[in-house]
């Protein structure tokens, strides 16, 4: 829930502008992404970005080496495994 | 040094150790007691513990595990409360999963659903919205929970809910800030906390200016850090280096992720929808003013508390419990009295060892134990 997983924007919703799909360790879900788009940075510049993700919200841009050491580092704090499947349980694309 | 293999970056790790203990003579030393650095957001504590920070740091120095996390400072009687609003049968409550155990003075969330309400655990806000799009007969109850870093994403659901004209949805609402928190621990008579390792995702939504008071008015250090385990020894490092210099500034050692005027997006959807509380009751810290957030009465359609009549009611901890003195730093948390014992993560008396991001269930999952005083052995 804090510590948010990494992932990265693989399509975007052509009906709602603030959703995107994101792809976090192959569990694809829809995903929330207004807080990181705006006037500079359209949705569409999102797409391949990686994201850090809370609770279905995208907060952060992040850069692919910092999304790998950060889901290397949720692995071993044992948080991974629980946000994943929660994500694949209570997520079902739209 | 028993974990230092595991760092990514031992030789780093190994370097940025040496610098720190190198500083060690040169610090303030405060009569009668250790230098105390407070890592406010649990996400900290487990990497403190799950990589043994705190062994590889001088003994002039002293970690003091914050508040910062969610879970674990919610009141019995808010549980209460949303055990109440879950036994009601039109109700479908939905959770994310960390606070399904944490007990009530009646029960759990858990026990309320083995109990046969009708508790679900949600990994998004957005699924709970889901469910009430797809279950237009029952009401759908979110329960929100967590500092700034969640505040956001209930708030732009309920936007969306609106937007959307979803009349059974609401949040029973339990946000809390971190900013009037730390206040309360700077203005607290028996804490002396030194500097502060400040939330790294807390600040990735309010920025760092927030916490420039701390500098400027309690001159104290601040450094916002990562969750990386050399992110944590490198923001100790330049704490230290703020006390031995003298200067007292707040520094961003996440800057990757942390901009230091925050998200503006987040931060005006929780301003649309959320006001203050006059005050908020935290298990363990007691009542804090203005510490808690509201649904403005724009939103009231919205707000659980408003749609339902909920108990309110203000349950002590039990009387065993000494979560409250590990929160402050002023005991550790194995020397509380039933730490290990009547208190464990498979069955929680305290708050505190509920969360994995709680102090007591990290010291009970990665040891951190002195020998001759630990209830484990």
């Amino acid at each position: 829930m804090c510590l948010g997983i990494p992932g990265q924007i693989v399509a975007l919703d052509p009906q709602h502008a603030a959703l995107a799909t994101v792809e976090v360790a192959g569990v694809r879900r829809a995903v929330n992404i207004a807080c990181i788009v705006d006037d500079e940075h359209p949705p569409a510049s999102t797409l391949g970005e990686w994201v850090l993700v809370h609770v279905g919200f995208a907060m952060s841009r992040i850069d692919a080496g910092e999304a790998a050491l950060t889901l290397a580092l949720l692995t071993e704090l044992g948080e991974a495994q629980a946000e994943i499947v929660a994500m694949q349980q209570s997520g079902p694309m739209q | 040094m028993k974990y230092v293999d595991e760092f990514r970056d031992g030789e780093r790790a190994a370097i940025l150790e040496r610098e720190i203990r190198a500083l060690a003579p040169r610090l303030p030393r405060p009569p009668g007691r250790a230098l105390q650095i407070m890592e406010v957001c649990g996400g900290h504590t487990h990497a403190i513990f799950r990589y043994g920070i705190e062994a590889m740091l001088p003994p002039e120095l002293e970690l003091v595990h914050g508040p910062g996390c969610p879970v674990c400072v919610l009141p019995m009687g808010r549980i209460d409360d949303c055990v109440a609003i879950a036994e009601r049968p039109e109700v479908i409550f939905t959770t994310f999963g960390d606070a399904m155990r944490v007990p009530g003075s009646r029960k759990s969330l858990l026990q309320a659903k083995g109990d046969g309400a009708d508790v679900r655990m949600v990994y998004s806000p957005l699924d709970a919205l889901a469910l009430a799009r797809a279950n237009p007969e029952r009401e759908i109850v979110f329960f929100a929970l967590g500092f700034e870093t969640t505040t956001p994403s209930t708030a732009l659901t309920v936007l969306q809910a609106e937007a959307d004209g979803i009349a059974n949805f609401s949040l029973f609402c339990n946000h809390i800030t971190i900013v009037p928190t730390l206040r309360a621990i700077l203005e607290g008579g028996d804490v002396n906390i030194d500097g502060f390792i400040g939330p790294g995702h807390v600040s990735m939504v309010i920025g760092t200016t927030p916490y420039d008071f701390i500098a400027s008015a309690y001159r104290k250090p601040v450094v916002v850090a990562g969750f990386e385990p050399l992110d944590v020894l490198h923001s100790i490092y330049l704490l230290l280096r703020q006390l031995v210099e003298g200067r007292c500034e707040v520094e961003n050692q996440y800057a990757r992720v942390v901009p230091n005027a925050g998200n503006r997006t987040a931060m005006a959807a929780v301003e649309r929808v959320f006001e203050t509380r006059e005050f908020f009751e935290w298990r363990g810290l007691g009542s804090i003013d203005g510490s808690g957030l509201r649904m403005r009465d724009a939103y009231a359609a919205f707000d659980a508390e408003r749609k339902f009549a909920v108990p309110g009611l203000r349950v002590v901890d039990p009387a065993a419990c000494q979560c409250g003195e590990v929160l402050t730093g002023a005991i550790k948390p194995w020397q509380c009295g039933i730490f290990g014992t009547a208190c464990t993560p498979e069955a929680p008396l305290g708050a505190l060892m509920v969360s994995s991001e709680g102090a007591c269930a990290a010291y009970y999952r990665y040891g951190g134990v002195p020998a001759a005083a630990g209830a484990r052995g």
